[in-house]
């Protein structure tokens, strides 16, 4: 039985600081099969993944690569090892062509120069093996993202890769990309390599896939044969889990309309329309990349959209961040060290940053008295955990970093607050207090959109939850649809 | 608190070596630091000095600006050929070559913000076509000839202070002023900073970096009549290569070539280092082939201590991790 499989992945556990991304994971991965890994966001499928390539190093376990045994791997021992990881970002170069890329690093060489003679027939041997019909003196550029895609595919086959790693691979391709890589899986497997797959959409996984292990929350589930599963049977398994947390208490939407979205579009939403009621918690679920941020961004005004926006039933005219902040709308985006935070200044200039007209004296003067003043108010008031206000905001850690984001835009005086993904990356404790403060301010009549990934956080927070797919808003739920199992379905309807 | 002795010479190692200069060259030259001297130092700076506060501001935001030299040279053809030529008064004159200059900056901003073009492509061709159309206003002669009542701006004294000094004095306290005491000055941090982060803070971020360029090109238009009414003669080629000057200054005053990060004392230290330097090399009697040599090597001096104490920084941030 030993030898059966490639891949085995025993107890593998890694811990960071406040939490435990992968705890006792069991991966068994046979010669020649397509093996699924299914899981929700966070579930710790990409950490799992990036153990296997030699990026992580695993706290605790083992990791036998055809029977032998290594406590974690290096990047470039993964490779030797036959272990190859085509990423949703491709490693391209895009000026040089597809027979370039595939031997970049280990070109054939004729004297001092590359022998593209060789280069292009040996890419051509490996198009021809997987089926693919390609030009190999194309420039990567020129090729769609399927192509580039494929081109990736050849590059690690190129590489004599027994194992295949593929994260979301369809994520970005249409209907009949989908079937020409599927295709491509197949042969893959035929031709005697493992293909570890990762997607959501189950569809593709009774299409392609021999056998699935399901993750939860970091946790190995189980590992089932595809075809004694079912639909419902996969999504329960993904899911179904205990409600462990306590979140606070209290609904505290009112009937009120403050912000009404219609017909908002642009190449990344179609079509979303909703309400928000003044004091609620308004949770936005779906998976990554289903068009939840874009939403936000574009109500924020942070990229252009058609569609109209009405706030407290007065039509509103948003183009640019600037408006939205006058008419009181503030977003805390996912990305806190990029979009959220000035990395380079201190905790009481990125504080005082939207709101710098508050505190001017006779005119052009900041009053610098004043902005202590209030940032030191702020920093009580959200517990913000520093020795002082000019510490720069880089030296924080996640919880404080946001809290700091918060403060800006209660600074604001903020009627309607987007959050977008509030507690990434930030440890426990941090977490509950950021919901509560989040209640409070609902409490006080603020409105809050929360997009959240985290399945148990926008179950608990959200008074009301409306699901996006593929750039549409697909179901919302209120009062005892508020299920993990709804929201799933909708997620991934079909 | 306790004093990281590097963190302490990071910051206060562009002061010593001003201090350093200064003392070695007050012993090379018994002349250097007599009163006249001083007052020399200080009106050679001034040029340097006015167009060094709108670069800061342009840095900061993660510019550059290489149009500097050109725009002087523009203003000192147009305000000299709007006196001798068109008979106008200096007052006038000055105005038309400062809303000159801010136009000249107003298309650099454009360029940068709304076209896209990296600031070192914009200004590089801006500086380019800015000094050919010096040649072809005067075709390729200087233009003199102005009332006297101009030759205040570059020769004119209060009491024992020159006049470009004191203009000086004022466009570096309001420089400093606008930038740490105003709403435009913290978002110029911010911008330079990070643009995403600013423009999703609210900020108008494209309106502050235009008029950034805006301010540049009136400070150096500014600077270039103070140079034409020193010179007392329009040249079209005034100011040529002047923006490295100025760069050199900025830049050993610690603003980051990625912008967002620096203080304005430090350039007003760097402005000196150059005004000292070049001075102090002339009373030594360096041959001027060496000033450049040596004025070269300081740049990179001054930088390159900079970037290596924060890569030793960053090296170690990493092995404690």
């Amino acid at each position: 039985m030993q030898n059966d499989y490639i891949i085995e992945m025993k107890d593998i556990t890694k811990r960071y600081p406040g939490v435990v991304a992968l705890d006792r994971i069991q991966l068994q991965v046979k010669r020649g099969e397509v093996h699924a890994l299914l899981g929700e966001n966070g579930a710790g499928k990409s950490t799992l993944i990036k153990t296997l390539a030699g990026a992580i190093h695993p706290d605790e376990g083992e990791i036998l690569v055809e029977g032998k045994a290594y406590q974690h791997l290096e990047p470039r021992l993964a490779m030797e090892l036959g272990i190859g990881v085509i990423y949703q970002e491709f490693n391209l170069i895009p000026y040089l062509t597809v027979a370039n890329n595939i031997f970049l690093g280990n070109e054939p060489v004729k004297g001092t120069s590359i022998d593209e003679k060789t280069c292009i027939a040996e890419c051509e041997k490996v198009f021809e093996r997987l089926g693919i019909t390609l030009d190999p003196r194309v420039p990567v550029r020129n090729l769609s993202v399927a192509y580039q895609q494929l081109v990736e595919i050849a590059k690690a086959v190129s590489k004599n890769a027994k194992v295949l790693i593929m994260d979301e691979p369809t994520a970005a391709l249409s209907g009949k990309e989908v079937d020409m890589l599927l295709d491509l899986v197949r042969k893959l497997r035929d031709e005697g390599i493992s293909v570890i797959y990762i997607s959501h959409r189950l569809e593709e996984l009774f299409e392609v896939a021999d056998r699935v292990t399901i993750m939860r929350d970091g946790q190995y589930i189980e590992t089932l044969d595809i075809k004694d599963c079912t639909r419902p049977r996969l999504i329960s398994s993904m899911v179904g889990r205990e409600m462990g947390e306590n979140y606070p208490q209290g609904k505290y939407g009112t009937d009120e309309v403050v912000l009404e979205a219609r017909h908002l579009s642009n190449d990344k939403i179609q079509d979303i329309s909703f309400q928000l009621h003044k004091g609620e918690i308004l949770g936005f679920g779906g998976l990554v990349g289903a068009g939840r941020t874009e939403v936000a961004r574009a109500v924020f005004g942070a990229d252009k959209c058609s569609g109209e926006l009405y706030l407290n039933g007065k039509q509103v005219n948003i183009r640019c961040p600037g408006d939205a902040v006058r008419h009181g709308i503030a977003f805390i985006t996912e990305d806190r060290k990029q979009q959220g935070l000035l990395m380079k200044l201190s905790i009481r200039e990125n504080v005082t940053i939207s709101s710098l007209d508050h505190i001017r004296r006779h005119g052009f003067s900041l009053d610098l008295k004043k902005e202590k003043k209030l940032v030191e108010e702020y920093r009580h008031q959200l517990n913000i955990k520093t020795p002082s206000i000019e510490q720069l905001v880089s030296n924080l850690s996640g919880g404080n970093q946001q809290k700091v984001v918060l403060a800006k835009w209660l600074l604001t005086n903020s009627k309607i607050i987007i959050f977008d993904e509030p507690t990434r990356g930030i440890d426990v404790g941090v977490k509950f207090e950021i919901y509560q403060i989040m209640r409070d301010l609902a409490k006080q009549g603020i409105s809050i959109i929360m997009i959240s990934s985290d399945m148990p956080e926008l179950l608990g927070v959200s008074d009301r939850i409306v699901v996006m797919k593929e750039g549409r808003l697909v179901g919302e739920l209120q009062g005892d649809e508020i299920q993990q199992e709804n929201v799933m379905q909708y997620a991934i309807s079909d | 608190m306790k004093i990281d002795k590097r963190e302490l010479l990071r910051r206060y190692g562009i002061l010593i070596m001003l201090l350093v200069l200064i003392i070695y060259f007050s012993f090379g030259s018994e002349y250097f630091l007599t009163g006249s001297n001083v007052v020399n130092v200080l009106r050679q700076s001034a040029v340097t000095g006015i167009s060094a506060v709108g670069l800061t501001y342009v840095m900061l935001t993660g510019g550059i600006d290489l149009s500097i030299g050109a725009v002087i040279g523009l203003t000192a053809v147009t305000a000299a050929s709007c006196m001798a030529k068109l008979g106008l008064s200096p007052i006038l004159a000055c105005i038309i070559a400062l809303a000159l200059g801010a136009l000249i900056g107003l298309i650099n901003g454009i360029l940068v913000n709304y076209v896209e073009i990296p600031a070192l492509i914009a200004t590089l061709g801006v500086m380019t076509s800015v000094r050919g159309l010096c040649y072809i206003l005067t075709g390729g002669l200087p233009v003199y000839g102005f009332p006297a009542s101009f030759d205040i701006l570059g020769k004119g004294y209060v009491g024992v202070i020159p006049v470009p000094v004191i203009i000086m004095a004022v466009v570096l306290v309001l420089g400093w002023y606008v930038l740490n005491r105003t709403r435009y000055g913290r978002y110029l941090y911010a911008i330079g900073g990070s643009r995403e982060a600013a423009r999703l803070s609210g900020i108008n971020v494209d309106k502050m970096v235009v008029a950034t360029y805006m301010i540049a090109g009136l400070l150096s238009s500014l600077a270039g009549l103070v140079e034409l009414s020193r010179l007392s003669s329009g040249q079209p080629s005034a100011g040529d290569g002047f923006e490295m000057n100025v760069i050199t200054a900025v830049v050993l005053g610690g603003i980051s070539v990625n912008g967002g990060e620096g203080k304005f004392f430090g350039v007003v230290v760097g402005i000196f280092i150059m005004s000292v330097l070049a001075n102090g090399l002339v009373m030594m009697n360096v041959y001027e082939f060496y000033q450049q040599l040596i004025r070269g090597i300081v740049l990179i001096f001054a930088v390159g201590f900079d970037q290596l104490s924060k890569k030793k920084k960053s090296v170690k941030k990493v092995k404690a991790a």
